[in-house]
This record gives C-alpha cells, sequence and structure tokens, in this order.
C-alpha cells in the first residue's frame, strides 16, 4: 500500500500548484466531519453522498449531517478511510473544477495521512527506570500516534468499566467479591504493547482489565462478574477467575501468590516447545511475601525460564501498606540474583518501554523482576472503602498528578495528535460501548443449574457425586 | 460447673477399642484432669449446665470473642495475637481495641505468610507462650497445613513430651456467607479432623464461642478454631461479661427429643433447628447435638443419644465425601449397630467445589435436612412395623 502511495506521490510530486486548494478543502472537510468516518460502510454512505452530490446538489447539507454523526478514531485504517474520504471529496470538487488537478493533492494526502498515524514519535520517560543486576532500557521510547490513541482509548474504556462495576456492585448486580483496577490501567495496556498472542500473562484476582486487555470483551467481563452465561467462565468463576484461551490469559487466581509458581511452569512450556514467548506472573506487593514466589523464583533462575515476575506494587496490601509488611519494599531486588527493574507503572510508555526490554532479556537469559509503581483509587474491594488505612489527600494527590489516562491526554494534546473535541468524541464512544455492554451483560441468563455439577472433572469421566444423603441423591458428573 | 470424680470403670471403658483412644489414658494428648468430662447421659447434661445468674451482655459473636481475647491478653502477660491485619481491628472486627490496650509487641500484622505465621506461633507456643494466630480466612489455611499437620501435630509426640505447642491457637472464620464464592466460604474442618494431636474446636453461637475460645487457649494442646462467619453480625445473645470457659471434648444436647437424633456444628446448627422446627408439626420429635468439639468428639453423648432414639443425621456445610459426617456414621454404626433402626444420613455440600451462583443449591439447606428427616423416619417405621407384621 504504502509503495503504490509513494510511486503515485513521485509521478505527481512535481505538482505544487495546487496545495493552497488543497489546504482550504482539508480544513472545510475536516469541519464537516469527514475526518470521522469510522467505518467502511459509513464511507461507502459517503461515496454514495458523494455521488448522489454530483447528481443531486441539494443533497449536499444531507450529506454533511449524516457525516457528523461517525465519530474519529485514530489507527492506520481509520487514517485510510480518513485519506480516502478527503480524496473523493477533493474528487467531488474536482467533478465541477477538472479531474486531473486533483490527483496529485489526493495522492498527497493520502500519503501524509498515512504517514502520520504511524509516524515514530519518539518521547522521553520522565521517571528513570531503576535497575538491579542489570543495565537500565533506554529512557526515549519509540511510540506513535495511534498507539498513544489506542492507549487513551484503552484505558479510558478500562476506566468507565471498573467505575460501572462499582455501581453494578452497588446495586446488588454483582455479589461476592469485586476488585477495581481503576488507577492502575497502565500496567496492563502498556503490557500488551510490548507483548503479542504467544505470550502468557497469568495474574491474581485483579483482573478485569487484564482480561480486557488479553483479547476479552466488556460484555464478557460484565457477564462474568454478574454470574452470568456469557461470561468468559460461563458464569461460574465470579470477578476473581477471568480466562481467555486464545489470548494466552491463565486467570485470575484467589489465593495470592500460588499464580507464581504456575506462571514458571508455563514458561518453562513456551521453553520447551520453543514458542519464543514469555510468561508474565503477576503478582502484588501484599503477595510478595508469600514463600511460593520465592520458590518460583529460584525455580526459574535455576532452568532459566522466560519468565517475567510482575509486582504491582500499589503500596498497601489490602490494609497493610508496604513498609509494614516487607522488610525491603524494593521489591525489583527481591529476586536477588534474578534482576530487577523499577518503572513508573502509571505510565503507559514507560511500562511498554521495560516490557519489550524484559521480553528480550527472558527469552535469551532467564527470569527478571519488574516492580510497577502503581495505585489503585478504589479500596482493596467493594468491602474496603479505601480511606481507613490512607488519607483521601493522598488518593485524590495521586490521581491529579499521576494519573494515567490524564498522562496520555496531555502528550495527545501536546503532540496535535488529537484536539479536545475528538478526545470528547473518543470519550463519548467508549462510555456508549460500555454501557450497551453492561445492558446487554443484564439480559443475559444465569447459568442452568446442570453447571452445578460440570467441570468437577473432565467430561465422560463418569464419576458420582454426592449430596444430601448418599443414597437418595446422586449425580453422575458429566 | 459441676466436677465429676473419674471412676475407673469409666476409664478402662473409654480405652477399650470401641472408643479408641481417649483424652485421658495418656499417649497423645496431655491428661485434662482438670477439665469436666461428661461420661453422663443427654439429660443429665442438660440439667448440669444450667448457668446460673451472671452478669450478661447482649453483644454478637465477633464482640464475645473480641472480649476473649481481652480476657485473656488481659490474664496472662506472654499471650499474643498476630495475623494479617488484625491491627487495625480484623476484617470481621475481632481484634478491635487490643492493639490500642497491649501495645504493638503483642498484637501485631504479619505479612501475607500463612505457613510463616503458623510457624512463627508453633514457635512462640513451644517457648511457653500462648500465640493466637489468625488466618483471615479459612480458605487461605493450606499453605499452613503443613505446619499444623507436621510440625503442630506431633510436636509432643516425637519429642517425648521435652517440648510442645500446646499454646497455639489457629483462629480462623470459615463457611458459607451467602456470596462468598470458591474462596471465602469453604469449611476445611475435615481436613485437620484427620490428624491426631490437635483439636478442632466450633462454636455455634456468641456465648458458646467466648467460652470455647477462652479454653482452646487455655488448653494444654494446640487448637484450631474455625469460627462460623456467617454468624459473626447475625448471632446476638446474651454472653456472661465474666471469664468463663466452656468444657473441651463436651457435645451439648441442644434440645431433647426422642425420634431422631440430629448432629451438627457451628453454622449449621441453625438450619438444623429451623428444620427441626418444621417437622415436629408433624410429630417427629428430635434431639439435636452440638458437638462443639470436632476433635476428640464426645462418642459416649451421641451414642447415648442414638441408644435412646435409634436414628441420626449428620450434617455439615462440607462437601460430604470425606467430610467429618462420614467418621460419625461409621463410628456410631459400629457401636449402636443393634440400636439403629434407619441407616445413619448425612445432609451435607454436594461433590464440588464450593459455587459462586449455585451456592442455594449447594448448601443443605433446611428443606433438604427436613426431607431427609422425614423421610428416614416414615420409611423406616413403615419397614420396621411391616417387619413386625
Amino acid at each position: 500500500m504504502q509503495g503504490i502511495m509513494e510511486s503515485i506521490q513521485t509521478l505527481c510530486s512535481g505538482d505544487h500548484g495546487n496545495e493552497g486548494f488543497m489546504q482550504d478543502d482539508e480544513d472545510e472537510e475536516e469541519e464537516n466531519g469527514v475526518g470521522r468516518l469510522t467505518s467502511w460502510a459509513e464511507l461507502l454512505g459517503f461515496g454514495l453522498a458523494v455521488f448522489s452530490e454530483a447528481i443531486a446538489p441539494q443533497l449536499q447539507c444531507f450529506c454533511d449531517r449524516t457525516l457528523g454523526f461517525a465519530v474519529g478514531q485514530g489507527g492506520s485504517r481509520e487514517a485510510w478511510i480518513k485519506a480516502v474520504a478527503m480524496a473523493m471529496s477533493l474528487v467531488r470538487k474536482a467533478v465541477k473544477k477538472g479531474w486531473v488537478g486533483a490527483l496529485a493533492p489526493a495522492a498527497r494526502v493520502m500519503s501524509q495521512a498515512l504517514s502520520t498515524a504511524s509516524e515514530p514519535i519518539t518521547l522521553d520517560i520522565p521517571v528513570p527506570f531503576k535497575a538491579h543486576k542489570v543495565e537500565t532500557p533506554s529512557v526515549t521510547v519509540e511510540t506513535s500516534a495511534q498507539e498513544l490513541t489506542n492507549f487513551f482509548k484503552t484505558m479510558f474504556i478500562m476506566r468507565r468499566m471498573e467505575i460501572a462495576a462499582d455501581s453494578l456492585y452497588k446495586s446488588k448486580f454483582i455479589r461476592g467479591f469485586c476488585h477495581l483496577y481503576d488507577g492502575q490501567e497502565a500496567v496492563c495496556v502498556g503490557m500488551e504493547a510490548a507483548l503479542n498472542d504467544k505470550d502468557c500473562i497469568i495474574t491474581a484476582y485483579r483482573d478485569h482489565c487484564t482480561h480486557l486487555g488479553r483479547g476479552g470483551s466488556v460484555l464478557e467481563v460484565f457477564a462474568e462478574l454478574m454470574g452470568r452465561k456469557d461470561g468468559c467462565s460461563l458464569g461460574k468463576g465470579g470477578s476473581m477467575h477471568m480466562y481467555n484461551k486464545k489470548g494466552g490469559f491463565y486467570g485470575g487466581n484467589g489465593i495470592v501468590g500460588a499464580q507464581t509458581p504456575l506462571g514458571a511452569g508455563l514458561a518453562f512450556a513456551q521453553k520447551y516447545l520453543k514458542v519464543e514467548g514469555v510468561t508474565l506472573a503477576m503478582y502484588g506487593d501484599g503477595a510478595a511475601n508469600q514463600g511460593q514466589l520465592f520458590e518460583a523464583m529460584n525455580i526459574s533462575a535455576l532452568w532459566n525460564l522466560p519468565v517475567i515476575y510482575v509486582c504491582e506494587n500499589n503500596h498497601y496490601g489490602m490494609g497493610t501498606a508496604e513498609w509494614r509488611s516487607a522488610k525491603s519494599p524494593e521489591y525489583y531486588k527481591r529476586g536477588d540474583y534474578i534482576p530487577g527493574l523499577k518503572v513508573d507503572g502509571m505510565d503507559c510508555l514507560a511500562v511498554k518501554q521495560a516490557v519489550k526490554y524484559a521480553k528480550e532479556y527472558a527469552l535469551q537469559n532467564g527470569p527478571m523482576v519488574l516492580e510497577m509503581d502503581t495505585y489503585r483509587y478504589h479500596g482493596h474491594s467493594m468491602s474496603d472503602p479505601g480511606s481507613t488505612y490512607r488519607t483521601r489527600d493522598e488518593i485524590s494527590g495521586v490521581r491529579q498528578e499521576r494519573d494515567p489516562i490524564e498522562r496520555i491526554r496531555k502528550l495527545l494534546l501536546s503532540n496535535n495528535i488529537a484536539t479536545v473535541a475528538e478526545l470528547k468524541t473518543m470519550e463519548k464512544e467508549a462510555k456508549k460501548e460500555v454501557e450497551d455492554a453492561l445492558s446487554k451483560a443484564k439480559e443475559s441468563p444465569s447459568p442452568d443449574s446442570d453447571e452445578l455439577f460440570t467441570h468437577v472433572y473432565r467430561k465422560g469421566y463418569g464419576a458420582k457425586a454426592y449430596g444430601a444423603d448418599r443414597k437418595e441423591v446422586v449425580v453422575k458428573l458429566p | 460447673m459441676v466436677r465429676r470424680r473419674f471412676s475407673f470403670g469409666l476409664v478402662s471403658r473409654l480405652s477399650s477399642p470401641i472408643y479408641g483412644r481417649s483424652p485421658c489414658s495418656g499417649g497423645i494428648w496431655t491428661p485434662c484432669l482438670g477439665q469436666k468430662r461428661s461420661f453422663m447421659t443427654a439429660k443429665d447434661l442438660v440439667e448440669s449446665e444450667e448457668p446460673e445468674k451472671k452478669v450478661t451482655n447482649r453483644i454478637n459473636m465477633f464482640s464475645a470473642i473480641n472480649q476473649a481475647l481481652h480476657t485473656v491478653l488481659d490474664s496472662d502477660p506472654k499471650s499474643y495475637v498476630f495475623g494479617e491485619d488484625v491491627g487495625f481491628g480484623g476484617v470481621f472486627r475481632c481484634t478491635t481495641a487490643l492493639r490500642d490496650k497491649f501495645g504493638r509487641h503483642r498484637v501485631f500484622n504479619t505479612p501475607l505468610c500463612e505457613q510463616a505465621i503458623v510457624g512463627f506461633g508453633i514457635g512462640l507456643a513451644s517457648m511457653g507462650n500462648r500465640a493466637i494466630a489468625e488466618i483471615q480466612f479459612a480458605d487461605y489455611i493450606f499453605p499452613a497445613l503443613d505446619q499444623i499437620v507436621n510440625e503442630a501435630a506431633k510436636y509432643r509426640y516425637r519429642s517425648g513430651n521435652l517440648f510442645n505447642c500446646g499454646g497455639l491457637t489457629v483462629r480462623a472464620p470459615y463457611g458459607a456467607v451467602g456470596h462468598g464464592g470458591h474462596y471465602h466460604s469453604q469449611s476445611p474442618e475435615a481436613f485437620f479432623c484427620h490428624v491426631p494431636g490437635i483439636k478442632v474446636v466450633i462454636p455455634r453461637s456468641p456465648s458458646q464461642a467466648k467460652g470455647l475460645l477462652l479454653a482452646s487457649i487455655r488448653d494444654p494442646n494446640p487448637v484450631v478454631f474455625f469460627e462460623p462467619k456467617w454468624l459473626y453480625r447475625l448471632a446476638v445473645e446474651e454472653v456472661p461479661v465474666d471469664d468463663y470457659t466452656l468444657p473441651l471434648s463436651s457435645a451439648e444436647v441442644m434440645r431433647k427429643g426422642s425420634d431422631i437424633t440430629l448432629v451438627g456444628w457451628g453454622a449449621q446448627l441453625a438450619i438444623m433447628e429451623e428444620a427441626c422446627d418444621e417437622v415436629s408439626k408433624l410429630g417427629i420429635s428430635c434431639e439435636l447435638i452440638d458437638l462443639r468439639t470436632l476433635i476428640p468428639w464426645d462418642k459416649e453423648l451421641v451414642e447415648d443419644s442414638v441408644n435412646k432414639t435409634g436414628r441420626l443425621l449428620v450434617s455439615h456445610e462440607a462437601p460430604v465425601t470425606g467430610g467429618f459426617g462420614a467418621e460419625i456414621a461409621a463410628s456410631i454404626t459400629n457401636s449402636c449397630f443393634l440400636r439403629l433402626q434407619a441407616p445413619v444420613s448425612r445432609v451435607c455440600g454436594l461433590d464440588t467445589p464450593f459455587p459462586l451462583v449455585f451456592e442455594p443449591f449447594y448448601m443443605p439447606t433446611k428443606n433438604k435436612v427436613s426431607m431427609i428427616q422425614h423421610s428416614k423416619h416414615t420409611n423406616c417405621r413403615i419397614s420396621f412395623q411391616s417387619m413386625c407384621g
């Protein structure tokens, strides 16, 4: 695609005379909403509108209004659509003013749009890394407009999802335990930017957003939280047990620390099968004191397993501050013989850089520890107000200074990747997506009562489960 | 509390193979001469435990447990309370105000490490201190299972009584709570009942909790004390304000009856009481027994009761296969075989992991219990009558 564009550009490169013409049209079309087309269907509609407009000029304002409904998004596909749409609008103008003159600026517009979206932007990570027995990665990170916009959108969806889960819990749609991730979104979003589908993730119970990052949908998360059939674990797992097989997300574990030896096992399988992927075994600052973690670290260092231990340090293990539960709250050093990095967990780009670096390291040399310095705004779970062991000033202070979504918003605005209005439309769309998923999840039915007995053993095992009164109620487990 | 003289006839009866090992024949456990052992019938036990008029307060279970802990820390300067988040009062408020009153050196938080919490408690207890370790939920006790089974239970035995960790008490909230899911609702008492050397105690109400906890802490053997978390706030009772203990290894008859004996413990007794009320309208008179201590359990009292009624139903929340009801059923079948008019029934949780949304189907509810009571009773009465012509 790029090659074709470049060749068209070289063909028309000498033609600068139409630049002013192109600029005027660009501005006009921007305001009319050409830049906000999202789908091929809408593009087709626009094309038809162009065509009909050429035939019937009085349809023009109708087209403009319909276009105004569409919402803009970044991403190369959308940028391509945007570029084609702009080109077609130029064609429309050219029908009135002459065809040939439109080709050159059209080609230029296309290639410009394409390159702008994926053109690398270099940024510096403000908070430096701290390293233990390894070199720090570079603080200069390469990203692009589409990546930053993706970060923004995904994190915003996650934030809305967690807030919606909060109100669902309070209105008793979700019962049991609900551990919310808002404030920590940058960790999972930054991680995903550096990983692919060959990598595995396993984490503790604060897993709603990690599930989303690994390819889950908001509908699956809500349905699972409410214990409905459409949930990712068929409604049998609940908040703490979300899994995604295709995305390599191994859950969702209730007993903290127990997932780290599992992570070592996953990494062993990857190494053995030569998959060229790593496992990220995530745990929190509370679980960092579990013996199982150190056993897993020893094994993975001994056998050079490609596992990355990610400590999401939100500074509070439920109600206990890190300095009260750990002799050494420098969790990145606790691997001792395993090298470690401390990363600002509220900065997507820092997380991405660190995980990319750690992945390269792990594939060659063995395990690494990453400590993500992050923060959760909610309490430990919905039964915890979150203010008995920390001050409200601290929470609001972190929200003002270090909020991951605000950080990306500032980057987008300062690098002219998106305007305030575009960001607002993105937010609105995200809210709508979450609300739609929520209403759909509410309609989902509860699992059948037979599901109580399924999946205890593998299908066809034929074991019998006894219940009340061993003789009278006998169920053969499916 | 009535003190009974030991009669040697009874002691020899206890050592016979039918009863297995007894606490008073030496061996694994220490002789507990100071404690009341009830070798009486169910009837005598109810009468002798009439409480005298005492000053009482109307409080719930976590306050009763809190009072018990206050009492212990007051009376014994070498007692300590520790666990995850106990400093600010604990997730169920059982340890409120302890740290303020007794200081950080006696009431302290531990990091998130159950195995180390219990192991640390064993060490502390083996130096003659009273270590009261709290495990935040019974579901999390499994990393500590090795310490309890392999260290705490065998310490006295393997050292030939040179050392012991009798001062250890492990407290854990257990049981379903309505929305707990897989890891906040389990009843792991059966795992511990399989271990000679420790005691397992489960109270059913606030006054029982305070007395039993005080007895457990002061018992010279390691005790695992499971508290039904469902009753922490829900159960409210008049609890005596003073320091009192209830005897361990002594079951209690909650209501007397003549047609069927029901045995249970903890929160399940509330369900069983409702079921008993329901079937009494049909004329079935139920004798309800609270086992209180699971090991060593009061076999005599249950046997006397079954010898009287001829039928037994055991109910617990844990899955039925391998639950402690199996031990009671086997034991009673062995000793009361000729008196039994129907097989021993167990109304328990299902053989599945503790479910999330399916909890109402899993639990041994009042309807399940009363259905079995009724069916066992009528079926066997009919068959007995038909047998007699």
